[in-house]
């Protein structure tokens, strides 16, 4: 299938707020001579599901890394919930290509202690670990070192450790590089599903959950996408529109 | 209080992973038996028994320091290994419960080689204390914290650069310098009794005057280290 910058919409939807929770004004990142990120303008709806598209080096993983608040623009402003994204970490989740996992720890005990870190987050699915690895099917009292999992499953534990942080925001960065067809059709129904789970309110106004990923398998992501931007040499190509459920 | 429980959990993970890899304990144990059996043999402790007395603070302050730069070189890398750093740097728990807790996970394996090298440092250096030795109790612990705090900090500055190895003893050794004079001073102190209990009393105040500052200008700046591009 080729990758265009349609819009498609076929996942059931949450009650999806209009209002932007990520907006990027006229932002750029330079490393030294080289521009990951030319002057993107854009924004991202609450309950919206963006794919983001673009061969290696087109800037990717760099904008999710800023919309994480991992790195800072070198020019312009990112806003997350209209704050800086290093003040919403309790309600953004970033799993990256690498699994961001302890090799000598097992599931359930880097999933433990990953909970914890956010133990005051206020998070109804945080402190329950079990519920996330079964989620994405992986066996809780599975006593192996993370260190000695296939690729497959650390990703999925990968994933695990973001659900249960309950984010409101979640943030893909090729989720789907390391797995069988199977297990990726598997964690787009749970993305899929995740998307339906309830927001609690904030300041009275009833949230839904924002989906960003970026990936190469554009056929395996569509159904789940509200959106599909596309990007080539740091800048966004095509930016697509918004379909509301 | 939830503060001290995050500490706590980034410390017992600490502990954990050192049980499972046994990286930090094996090699600071090893480097610093080597360097002890080194002196040992370059000092017959039986011909001259002053001097060996005189100079054992000294040798057992630079086998621990360097000992300790080894482990506080992997405490970091294993953090950075899959990238896990970047999920501490997103969770909203505090970044200096982080470094606290891994500070004292250092600090723990560094008292553990302590325990281990004693008998064998006592030994090899035909050593009797002349002055009080429950000061050691306080001299250890302060001066152990001493090394470990601010190589628990450098360590972590020196994570994305490329010669992480070579610049942390080039940052670490400079500043531990007020740290290691009052450490070796006391423990030769009294080791030989060549200082009176107040001398010994005002090198312990300043080692944990040293402690103090250091720790909270670390706390302090472990956020902006943390999050540093």
């Amino acid at each position: 299938m080729t990758q265009t910058a349609e819009t498609t919409r076929s996942s059931a939807p949450p009650s999806v707020a209009s209002t932007d929770c990520i907006s990027l004004e006229s932002v750029s990142k330079i490393y030294g001579r080289f521009a990951a990120l030319r002057n993107i303008t854009t924004s991202f709806c609450t309950g919206s599901c963006t794919m983001i598209l673009g061969e290696n080096g087109a800037g990717k993983s760099t904008l999710l890394r800023m919309i994480a608040g991992l790195i800072t623009p070198t020019r312009g402003r990112v806003t997350v919930f209209s704050e800086a994204p290093h003040q919403q970490r309790r309600r953004v989740a970033y799993m990256s290509h690498s699994p961001m996992l302890y090799d000598e720890l097992t599931a359930m005990e880097n999933l433990n202690y990953f909970s914890s870190l956010h133990r005051d987050g206020g998070c109804a699915c945080v402190g329950n670990p079990e519920m996330a690895l079964r989620a994405v099917g992986l066996d809780p009292k599975l006593d192996r070192p993370v260190g000695q999992f296939s690729q497959g499953m650390r990703q999925r534990t990968s994933l695990a450790r973001v659900l249960q942080t309950d984010p409101e925001v979640l943030l893909l960065d090729e989720p789907f590089s390391n797995l069988d067809a199977a297990s990726a059709r598997h964690m787009v129904e749970l993305l899929a599903d995740f998307r339906t789970w309830p927001v609690a309110p904030v300041n009275g106004v009833m949230g839904a959950r924002t989906i960003i990923l970026t990936t190469h398998q554009f056929a395996l992501a569509e159904p789940l996408a509200t959106r599909t931007l596309t990007m080539r040499n740091g800048e966004i190509l095509d930016s697509g529109t918004e379909a509301h459920g | 209080m939830k503060y001290l429980r995050h500490v706590w959990d980034h410390l017992r993970k600490d502990l954990r992973l050192e049980w499972r890899s046994r990286d930090s304990i094996n090699g600071m144990l090893f480097f610093a038996l080597l360097v002890v059996v080194v002196f040992g043999l370059a000092f017959d402790p039986t011909s001259y028994p002053t001097m060996t007395r005189q100079i054992s603070g000294g040798i057992l302050w630079v086998a621990l320091l360097f000992a300790s730069i080894t482990a506080l070189n992997q405490s970091w890398a294993r953090e950075q290994r899959n990238n896990v750093l970047e999920a501490q740097r997103m969770a909203p728990s505090p970044a200096s419960a982080l470094f606290l807790g891994k500070a004292l996970a250092n600090m723990l394996f560094v008292l553990v080689v302590e325990a281990v090298l004693a008998p064998i440092f006592i030994v090899f250096f035909n050593l009797h204390a002349l002055g009080n030795v429950w000061l050691l109790a306080l001299i250890l612990p302060l001066g152990t914290w001493a090394l470990v705090v601010n190589g628990t900090f450098f360590a972590a500055l020196g994570l994305r650069a490329r010669n992480r190895e070579l610049l942390l003893p080039l940052l670490l050794l400079p500043i531990s310098l007020p740290a290691l004079l009052a450490m070796v001073q006391a423990t030769t102190g009294v080791l030989t009794a060549d200082l009176d209990p107040i001398q010994i009393s005002t090198w312990i105040k300043q080692l944990l005057g040293y402690d103090i500052i250091f720790t909270t200008v670390c706390i302090l700046l472990f956020e902006t280290v943390l999050n540093a591009e």
